[in-house]
């Protein structure tokens, strides 16, 4: 019978069937970060249980840790306190941590994949709703919680009832300046925050195979914010060309066998769907959060939207009190909004390519006189690839700060918030109120589009000044 | 874990679409506090005011919904952020079950590894029950697991689903970690087949 590339994966892993569509699955690769992993083994060490596959489990502060150039344990509090605790567990459980200045360290979800950790077909599992991020090199990763991860660590497997599949097609080809942040944002917008509960789902098209595996990552990433727990893109040439030579992944005459297993993931032709979806790439332009819901999206050239013009009452109550939050004004412009702060990092946009595009922008350039801007690297080998071709100081000869790897502003654990009642764009994932910090406003975009504010001092179209 | 199996309290409506677990409760609460002790940070973004007084006007607030242990939610109730503290915190501050059209997958699995009951019924349904809840405060509700039924005061009782391997684990207080560590030998065939099939899933970087 005709298979998706999910059913295939899913099925691979099944240890046990435990009824009404429900399996023990297999774990091939835990990922473990400075806020769950530390936890984790703690549950785990007062059930007087060890865990199993050590050599499957891979751990790295990321959460915690500064951002601050010259950071320690020490710099904050928080990392002063979980990192030591994550570095003497995983000493005693002879689990590799890439250590806080190693120069493997990084966001988890952008080391798995640059470190050849995460692999076409694999299941990985990570306590962090982002490990969907992995979906973009073909594995199925979806995020757990603190019960589910000592689950792991214990047993290496997990109990989990099998999702319902959807494929989502962009059709046509994206225009110029439009980046994979934007294909997702304008995705989430149209299907809804809550359109994917339930479903795994494979990005397909002529749009997405055109996309290179960072930007496959971007958009896998952001799978969890329209509901879905798993996001994935069928491995290709180009995934293969991405992976071969990286440290954990497979060599000599391994790779080859691995390869022609990896060729056979991709979903049949007759596979069924439980849903298919279809969005127009040529349609979308740069996209820009309004509201407190990634769902809270239009394009930058759009006005803010109107509650009374809402679909229904549930969300035209959501829409006032995201605008309220938000100090927005409906029926305005959404451009020309001014901006304090501007963030560029993260597991959904802290790659190379990312910054690569936002220096584009940049380059030449200053930041407005009121904006304080952040580049957070995604990992070291990120930061190092940017510094050896001079885009740190692109960056910095324009007013921008360049921090160490972490996941800083994101989600703001580390104590680097945007102040209450200030406003930020972000090339994060979440603009949940508070996620920066209390009362943080949050704008999500592109490395691109944020650049521009950087530059503007307000929200702007970066289509404009490139 | 703690078993599950009826709760009788006040239920809330909390009625937002897409409560996410980063206002349920924010990451920073989570990196010094026990579990047990969230109770008073659980939805602090919309509990209390930039002065720290809890505002008046946020659901939670209004007696006797101070005492709730239950909540009527929207569609998307938990999405976001993984974190098990979200379960941790309603818990601790009383709540026992969660009705709503649909949940984040990630919370829907948390709530269950709590003890905690996610029910899922259709919205017009918790409309509905909203409409009562607010009409009379103080009547009980009750989610009754043994029964698989939501009873509004002196209302018809609304039956709901849930898998039976769920309801069985909830009803005895079993978490999923002692049934799979009776699998050892399982896991341990499965693993020594699937390495001859995928060598590289097994043997990172070799
Ligand atoms: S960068 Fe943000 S979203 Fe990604 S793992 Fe870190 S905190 Fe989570």
């Amino acid at each position: 019978m005709a298979r998706t590339m999910f059913d295939k994966i899913w099925d691979a892993h099944v240890v046990a069937d435990l009824g009404e569509g429900t399996a023990l699955l297999h774990v091939d690769r835990h990922l473990l970060h400075d806020l769950s992993g530390g936890n984790g083994l703690d549950l785990l060490k007062a059930r007087g249980l060890s865990v199993r596959s050590p050599h499957l489990t891979f751990a790295v502060p990321d959460h915690a840790v500064s951002t601050q150039p010259g950071r320690t344990d020490g710099s904050v509090d928080v990392s002063a306190r979980l990192v030591p605790r994550l570095r003497t567990h995983t000493a005693r459980h002879g689990i590799k941590l890439f250590d806080i200045n190693d120069r493997e360290q990084g966001i988890v979800h952008v080391i798995g994949p640059e470190l050849g950790l995460s692999l076409p077909g694999l299941l990985i599992a990570c306590g962090d709703s982002h490990t969907s991020t992995h979906g973009g090199i073909g594995a199925m990763a979806f995020g757990i919680g603190s019960t589910e991860l000592m689950h792991v660590l214990a047993t290496q497997t997990l109990v989990q009832k099998r999702p319902r599949t959807m494929r989502v097609t962009f059709t046509g080809m994206p225009g110029q300046g439009i980046t994979p942040k934007d294909m997702i944002l304008h995705l989430i917008g149209t299907l809804g925050a809550s359109g994917g509960d339930g479903y795994a789902v494979e990005y397909a098209g002529d749009a997405i195979r055109a996309l290179s595996i960072e930007g496959r990552l971007t958009v896998c990433n952001m799978s969890i914010e329209w509901g879905a727990k798993i996001g994935m893109v069928a491995p290709d040439d180009k995934t293969f060309a991405f992976l071969e030579g990286r440290p954990y992944a497979p060599k000599g005459p391994r790779w080859d066998e691995a390869l022609s297993a990896w060729r056979t993931l991709r979903s049949d032709e007759n596979a069924h769907f439980d849903r298919d979806e279809t969005i127009d790439a040529a349609r979308i332009e740069p996209q820009v959060t309004w509201g407190t819901s990634p769902e809270h999206t239009i394009s930058v050239s759009a006005r803010i939207p109107d509650p009374e013009d809402a679909p229904d009452a549930t969300r035209r109550d959501a829409w006032t009190a995201a605008l309220a939050y938000m100090g927005l004004k409906p029926g305005a412009r959404i451009a020309g909004t001014p901006v304090d702060h501007v963030f560029i990092g993260s597991c959904t946009n802290g790659r190379l390519s990312d910054l690569e595009d936002a220096a584009r922008v940049v380059s030449g350039k200053s930041c407005a006189p009121s904006v304080r801007a952040w580049v957070v690297p995604g990992s070291q080998q990120v930061s190092a690839q940017a510094r050896a071709q001079g885009i740190d100081r692109i960056f910095t000869d324009a007013g921008f700060h360049w921090r160490e790897p972490g996941c800083s502003m994101c989600v703001a654990a580390n104590g680097e918030t945007v102040p209450p009642g200030e406003r930020a764009m972000s090339t994060t994932n979440r603009n949940f109120a508070g996620r920066q910090g209390p009362r943080a406003r949050t704008h999500l975009a592109s490395p691109a589009m944020a650049a521009a504010a950087a530059v503007a001092g307000c929200i702007t179209d970066v289509r404009t000044s490139l | 874990m703690d078993p599950f199996h009826a709760t009788t309290g006040p239920a809330c409506p909390l009625m937002a679409a897409n409560v996410d677990t980063d206002v349920i409760v924010r990451i920073q609460r989570l990196t010094d506090l026990e579990p047990d002790a969230l109770g008073p940070y659980a939805f602090e973004t919309w509990r209390y005011r930039p002065d720290g007084t809890p505002d008046p006007a946020f659901v939670l607030n209004r007696p006797p919904w101070t005492d709730a242990t239950i909540l009527l939610a929207g569609p998307n109730f938990g999405c976001g952020s993984s974190r098990e503290g979200a379960v941790w915190a309603l818990k601790a501050f009383g709540i026992r079950a969660i009705i709503a059209p649909s949940f984040g997958a990630i919370f829907y699995n948390n709530m269950f590894q709590n003890g905690m009951m996610p029910v899922v019924l259709p919205a017009p349904d918790i409309e509905a029950l909203a409409g009562i809840a607010r009409a009379q405060p103080d009547a009980p509700f009750q989610v009754d697991l043994q029964r698989q039924v939501v009873v509004p005061p002196n209302g018809t009782p609304l039956p709901f689903e849930v898998e039976a391997r769920r309801r069985e684990a909830l009803l005895n207080g079993l978490d999923d970690l002692g049934l799979t560590l009776k699998r050892d030998a399982q896991i341990t065939s499965f693993e020594g087949a699937d390495r001859q099939a995928r060598p590289w899933a097994h043997e990172p970087g070799a």
